[in-house]
């Protein structure tokens, strides 16, 4: 699961509700959308930004998991 | 000097509000102390109670159709606008999304959310408190003790989760386009929203038919395609329809006065048939002139045995003026309403019954009107 706020990476375990894959406790890695085949790509600092099942280059953010509060008017 | 009597033909014509062709006259009323001299006007709960009528048409749950007779329109405008604006409803007041990946925004799913008519059970809404909302949002951590916290007597808390998904091959035929059969959750309905009791909540809302749930299951709320995700909860709390429309309990709430057809001079034979058709089926109906009638009347002189055009039921009538537009009927006929006979139309959103409705505004003119006694007395004091 991606956060929106960047987080450099820590040894240390997020407090938070990070998910707790391997790749979050060695080096932050985030979570993007393929625009092409919609796959979830993990992508740590440093890769290439390219989906990892079909190759294409554009990725998507994850939308926030976080709460947002509206009127219903 | 005592009342003189008031002839019924003179009390007929100040009752009766005059329709032309491109005018309205005789508009207002006259029956308050001081506008006839020597009439006796004033007013007396005998002898409202004496006149006032009420006539049911039509009360279903969701169309109710009324008239009272012999009141003010202030009074009748009243009941109406406290129908259509003070009110208690439960509706949708706050969405809180978790996750919403469809194509419908956040803030536009969340204003149509809030306009679903919800109900419940009667006496679990009649419950059911208003929430307060603190007067000045941003200084929380100073006087927020007055303010109400959201509680399971004024809060009602509604979730909706839905995900679309591929529904598989098996049984789709290859080349199929409707993403009804292609995808599953494919349209977010409003019966997808579950109930979500706290506390007390579970005794005031018994299942199955207590619950909060929309009043219309088939509400489509948003379409989605495979891989999004709606996930949000919901808080409902009571509001009235001053405040916004979706807490207003009626679609609509009307009121019109009864139509009145004079004809003046009759009319016959051909004529009589156009007359008929210038109104409504059954407004107007033929019946033919009598062998007395003929005798009597000048004007039906020698017409015994012809169709003559008589009211039947005004009732229906739309009082669209359109037989004041032919030069046959010129100074034949006079349309008109009853000034005090207001025949009501209160149509429901379903969450309470269009007759309770009714009454409710009743009681919250009754409410109004010992407060402000209360308030004179004050005064007075």
């Amino acid at each position: 699961m991606s956060r929106e706020a960047y987080a450099p990476p820590t040894l240390q375990p997020s407090s938070s509700n990070f998910n707790t894959t391997s790749t979050d406790i060695l080096g932050s890695s985030t979570q993007y959308l393929c625009g092409e085949c919609n796959a979830k790509v993990q992508l740590k600092k440093g890769d290439a930004i390219r989906c990892k099942e079909c190759g294409h280059r554009v990725l998507y953010k994850e939308r926030t998991k976080r709460m947002v509060q509206f009127e219903a008017r | 000097m005592a009342p003189e009597p008031i002839l019924p033909e003179e009390a007929r014509r100040r009752k009766i509000v005059g329709v032309n062709a491109e005018t309205v006259t005789n508009v207002t009323s006259t029956d308050f102390p001081g506008h006839h001299p020597g009439e006796d006007h004033e007013w007396s709960l005998e002898k409202f109670d004496q006149n006032f009528q009420i006539q049911f048409h039509k009360n279903d749950s969701l169309d109710a159709s009324f008239s009272l007779i012999g009141i003010d329109a202030s009074i009748a405008n009243a009941f109406r606008r406290i129908m259509i604006a003070e009110i208690p409803t439960l509706a949708i007041e706050t969405v809180f999304v978790h996750n919403n990946t469809s194509i419908v925004q956040d803030e536009v799913l969340s204003a149509r959310l809030g306009l679903v008519p919800l109900t419940a059970s009667l006496s679990g809404l009649n419950w059911l408190q208003f929430y307060k909302k603190s007067a000045t949002p941003d200084d929380d951590d100073e006087g927020g003790d007055d303010r109400d916290a959201a509680a399971d007597n004024n809060t009602v808390v509604l979730k909706l989760y839905v995900e679309c998904e591929w529904r598989g091959a098996e049984g789709v035929k290859s080349g199929e386009t409707d993403p009804e059969k292609l995808y599953v959750n494919s349209s977010v309905y409003a019966k997808q929203i579950t109930f979500e009791p706290t506390g007390r909540q579970n005794q005031e809302f018994p299942e199955p038919d207590g619950h909060v749930r929309p009043v219309n299951p088939e509400i489509l709320l948003a379409k989605m395609r495979p891989g999004q995700v709606i996930d949000l909860d919901m808080h409902c709390i009571k509001g009235i329809g001053a405040d916004h429309a979706k807490f207003s309990p009626v679609a609509t709430a009307t009121y019109r006065l009864l139509p009145t057809i004079d004809i003046v001079k009759p009319i016959i034979g051909n004529d009589a048939r156009k007359f008929a058709r210038c109104f409504p089926k059954g407004v107007i109906g033929l019946e033919e002139v009598t062998e007395e009638e003929s005798e009597i009347g000048k004007e039906l002189e020698g017409m015994a045995g012809e169709k003559k055009a008589v009211v039947w039921n005004t009732f229906k009538d739309t009082v669209s003026r359109e037989c004041l537009r032919h030069d046959e009927f010129q100074g034949k006929v006079k349309l008109g309403r009853v000034r005090d006979h207001f025949i009501f139309s209160v149509e429901s959103t379903g969450q309470f019954d269009s007759d309770y409705l009714f009454l409710e505004s009743v009681k919250t003119l009754k409410a109004k009107c010992s407060r402000l006694k209360r308030q004179f007395a004050n005064v007075m004091r």
